[in-house]
């Protein structure tokens, strides 16, 4: 029977909890490399964050990517080129001195202005502190509001499991954008917050159906808590790769124009975070935010006790191991 | 009841002539203005007074988060960019400074329009002193065009207010540099005073002085009329009537304030002190926004900061615009005492007027003291400046002057080939979808691509209803968002799908009894997911600003549609097609035959109801 009748039928079974130290350390490795990137490169701001340089200036007969081309060509990385009238206003990033001057006589130059009449002006943030610090507490408050509801409609430790995946996502695909130098814009951002609430989402469902089978369990289960939610896991497994699937096939279409076709621009910029988050996404909901959730549930007395009764009995020693295993090969 | 909701939005998109959504300053590029701070001595204004100023415009350009309006600091400058051409009006409004005070009418007084028309009509050149002294009953402005030396002298204490007004319109004389004309605006906040000023401006050889008196004024805004005020003296001392005359009570009244009074001409929308900043603990002497009284008015017993909240709305029963006013707990004592105070008066100390930016927008009869905190200030409002008004109130008012020192309008940042490439990225990816729902789960594909196909439907005629009637505008990010959650609007399907296999699996059911015992298993799931992300969405919506909170507004649009379609269309459909042999046999392309799906009868033990 091959790989896609059995995804098909629902009859895989691949032991994801018990592989839990595989998990651990692949994501701590990634979280590590994410962090240091975020301490070593940083995020590279876009002026939007940072404030920049604005220069205004009229050049009738120029066309936007002739414009762009000249102030990039002079040193800027970020311009972003606006037709105000009949003249330009360009903003790039905060420029040095030099720079400044550079790009100021080449426009002279190149469009045939005098010097004076180019105006350069330094801009503030547009997503200043004020934005940047509202957003911060949005989000604080956001993650303490799901943990609440997610403790009432599951358990507290569900809740945690799912913050701690959250922002295992979060904190990698920003550190990808630490490491790659890719321009964090205002797009980016809210193409994290869309993460936030895709990751949030996948968990969710598996852990309602995680919820639905561990309910079972009793003294006299046959199962341990591992086992369980192994089973329900590879029960949603289908569910999750569709829905992942379906998720990133807009989302890869629009990252493949956007880099291929037109270079870079917002399109980029915020499919690129909407494809990293949501491929971590689906990835940290099967195998950090379960096995993390097992290893927690595993230390109450309860599950302990069946535990300890499935081992003495041989019925299911190491976990969900050998079922799996059983299960895999029959 | 679907149908109903496509209906709605279908005909209101169909009635207002929209068809398209409104895009953000990204797609659709804007206005963009520089408001520069009037100070004194043009020193730099505090960078915290600055902040403040800028987070309480940004409130209110911005107010419900969904404007896509940006707003930066620039130097000492703010620069406001709004998505759409021709919002410079609306900056305007914006840009101004919103000081509302409640201040009881001690005395008022009717302004001769006939006369005044008279006087102005003809001789559009009516001098910047003509219109200084009072509104009653003068000679035309002939006398002080041809004694135009006016002399920076006295009234500088009893007519500070007045002449603030006056030394205004000297200075936009079009023969002087434009760097002049602009501080003359320094002082003048709406577009009547530049239109009354320009008529002025072909005055006469006096005007230098008075020049130099508005460029004092414009730098010096708090002293106005304390120094250099041009009045002429000729027509200033000259033909003032005596309270009595006026049938006025002098009691009560600071002689000071009923000199300036008696001088006030609302006729000429220049002198009427729009944007003067009235000492709320001072007596004052104000004119009707359009000029058909003049007020004398107690010290404000309660002013803006005592509102609490404010929203525009249509009185109940009528079709007239008003701002409904919440005051906060102080506010509404004090509100309540003002009330009770007119109410107990005679004509016309039975009136409080509503001064906002120093003129007088309304003065109602107070039919009965006003308790609990509530009112309402009517005016010729219509829903937009009404919407304005409530937005500058509740949000505050600005602790700096403002001039608008550059109106630009401004292409887009993005080109339109970046929304094209959204736009076809989408839809090549949404094909995407609808081919591997079709081949993975056949006959059901069609229901998930039906329901995305509604759930399309109503997301564009929301937007768009939204875009014309709450100024919800897209940006790039937003649209990307949609696309992205119309994908995870799948996932809702999906759930339910599997579910509906599960049963089947199980092969205890049949197809019409499966699809309702998997509906409510699903159900839960899916509102339990679905509560996460609105929860998101609210947080992110109340307490972030600008971006975030349009961003997250799109979220929790996206959220309801994805309920409401799941709820009212695929379940219903579903069911519907259990009934269908084609289904209900498992038809090997319904996507449900036993066969593919498990070999159901063969006792395995995996499925994790059994656990």
């Amino acid at each position: 029977m091959g790989l896609g009748r059995r995804l098909y039928r629902g009859e895989i079974d691949v032991d994801f909890v018990g592989k839990w130290r595989l998990w651990y350390s692949l994501s701590g490795i990634l979280l590590l490399i994410s962090i240091l990137g975020l301490l070593i490169n940083g995020l590279n701001l876009g002026v939007e964050f940072r404030g920049g340089t604005v220069f205004s200036f009229k050049a009738p007969q120029a066309t936007v990517e002739q414009v762009r081309e000249t102030v990039i060509g002079e040193g800027a990385h970020q311009a972003i080129v606006q037709s105000a009238g009949d003249g330009w206003r360009v903003t790039t990033e905060n420029l040095a001195e030099n720079t400044t001057t550079q790009v100021q006589s080449e426009i002279a130059k190149e469009y045939n202005v005098p010097v004076g009449q180019i105006s350069i002006q330094s801009i503030g943030p547009s997503w200043g502190g004020e934005v940047s610090q509202k957003a911060w507490i949005g989000l604080g408050v956001f993650m303490l509001a799901i943990i609440l509801y997610l403790s009432m409609a599951f358990e507290p430790k569900m809740a945690l499991s799912a913050i701690v995946a959250l922002i295992h996502d979060l904190v990698i695909t920003a550190g990808i954008y630490a490491w790659s130098g890719f321009e964090v814009t205002p797009a980016t951002l809210l193409g994290f917050l869309t993460i936030l609430g895709y990751s949030l989402y996948d968990a969710v469902v598996v852990f309602d159906m995680i919820k639905e089978v561990t309910a079972k369990l009793g003294h006299t289960s046959k199962q341990t808590y591992s086992m369980a939610a192994n089973n329900a896991l590879n029960h949603t497994l289908i569910r999750s790769l569709n829905t992942s699937l379906v998720a990133i096939l807009p989302v890869a279409a629009i990252l493949f124009i956007g880099t291929t076709l037109l270079g870079a621009g917002t399109l980029k910029d915020l499919s690129l975070a909407l494809f990293v988050g949501m491929i971590v996404g689906t990835y940290s909901s099967i195998c950090v935010a379960t096995p993390l959730l097992v290893t927690l549930k595993e230390r109450e007395p309860k599950y302990q006790a069946i535990a300890r009764r499935l081992a003495s009995t041989g019925g299911g020693k190491g976990g969900g191991n050998k079922k799996s295993a059983a299960v895999a090969n029959g | 009841m679907l149908v109903a909701l496509i209906l709605a939005l279908g005909g209101t998109m169909f009635l207002q002539k929209a068809y398209t959504p409104k895009l953000g300053l990204d797609l659709a590029g804007g206005t963009t203005v520089t408001l520069s701070p009037v100070t004194q001595n043009n020193a730099a204004p505090p960078e915290e007074i600055l902040d403040r100023a800028v987070n309480i415009i940004r409130d209110r350009v911005n107010g419900t988060g969904i404007s896509d309006a940006e707003v930066a600091k620039s130097g000492d400058n703010i620069i406001i960019s709004i998505p759409g051409v021709g919002q410079s009006e609306a900056i305007k409004l914006v840009a101004t400074t919103a000081e509302l005070r409640f201040r009881q009418v001690l005395a008022m007084a009717p302004t001769q329009v006939p006369q005044e028309l008279a006087t102005n009509a003809p001789t559009p050149t009516a001098s910047p002193t003509g219109s200084a002294p009072d509104g009653s009953a003068r000679p035309s402005a002939e006398p002080s065009a041809s004694q135009p030396s006016a002399s920076p002298t006295g009234k500088a204490l009893s007519s500070a207010l007045t002449n603030g007004a006056s030394a205004k319109s000297p200075a936009a004389d079009p023969t002087e540099p434009p760097a002049q004309g602009r501080n003359g605006q320094n002082t003048g906040q709406n577009a009547g005073q530049g239109k009354t000023r320009g008529e002025n401006a072909d005055a006469d050889q006096g005007q230098k002085n008075a020049q130099n008196a508005g460029q004092n004024n414009a730098r010096g805004q708090n002293q106005k009329g304390q120094n250099a005020t041009p009045t002429p003296s000729p027509t200033g001392q000259s033909g003032t009537p005596s309270p009595e005359e006026l049938g006025i009570d002098p009691n009560g009244i600071d002689p000071a304030v009923l000199q300036q009074f008696n001088k006030l001409d609302c006729a000429n929308p220049a002198n009427r002190g729009q944007g003067v900043q009235d000492d709320p603990n001072k007596q004052y002497a104000a004119c009707e926004t359009d000029g058909s009284f003049k007020y004398v008015l107690d010290v404000a017993k309660v002013v803006g900061t005592d509102i609490d909240t404010a929203s525009a709305g249509v009185r109940q029963g009528t079709i007239e615009w008003v701002v409904q006013l919440d005051f906060k707990s102080n506010g509404a004592t004090a509100w309540g005492k003002l009330t009770q105070e007119a109410y107990n008066s005679p004509e016309p100390r039975n009136k409080v007027a509503v001064v906002l930016d120093g003129v007088v927008i309304t003065a109602p009869n107070i039919i009965s003291p006003i308790p609990g905190g509530r009112a309402e200030i009517t005016g010729g409002f219509d829903q937009a400046s009404a919407t304005t008004l409530a937005d500058q109130l509740k949000y505050g008012a600005l602790p700096l002057k403002f001039n608008r020192s550059s109106v630009d309008t401004v292409s887009s940042t993005l080109g339109q080939d970046q929304l094209e490439g959204g736009l076809i990225a989408g839809l090549i990816g949404l094909a995407l979808v609808v081919v591997y729902c079709l081949l993975y789960y056949r006959g059901l594909g069609i229901v998930a691509v039906l329901s995305l196909v509604v759930a399309t439907v109503i997301t564009y005629t929301s937007v768009v209803v939204l875009g014309h009637n709450a100024g919800f505008r897209l940006s790039l990010p937003h649209i990307i968002g949609l696309v992205v959650s119309i994908g995870i609007t799948a996932d809702s399907f999906i759930v339910y799908f599997e579910r509906i296999r599960d049963e089947m699996k199980e092969g205890r059911r049949t197809l019409r009894a499966a699809v309702e015992v998997a509906w409510v298993r699903a159900r839960r799931t899916i509102l339990i997911a679905d509560a996460v992300m609105f929860i998101a969405a609210i947080v992110l919506y109340f307490l972030a600003v600008g971006g975030v909170a349009g961003f997250a507004f799109a979220m929790g649009l996206t959220t309801l549609i994805d309920i409401v379609v799941v709820f009212l269309f695929t379940k219903p459909f579903i069911a519907v097609l259990a009934k269908l042999k084609f289904f209900a046999k498992g038809h090997p392309l319904s996507g449900l035959d036993a066969e593919r799906m498990s070999d159901a009868h063969s006792g395995r033990t995996t499925t994790p109801q059994e656990a």
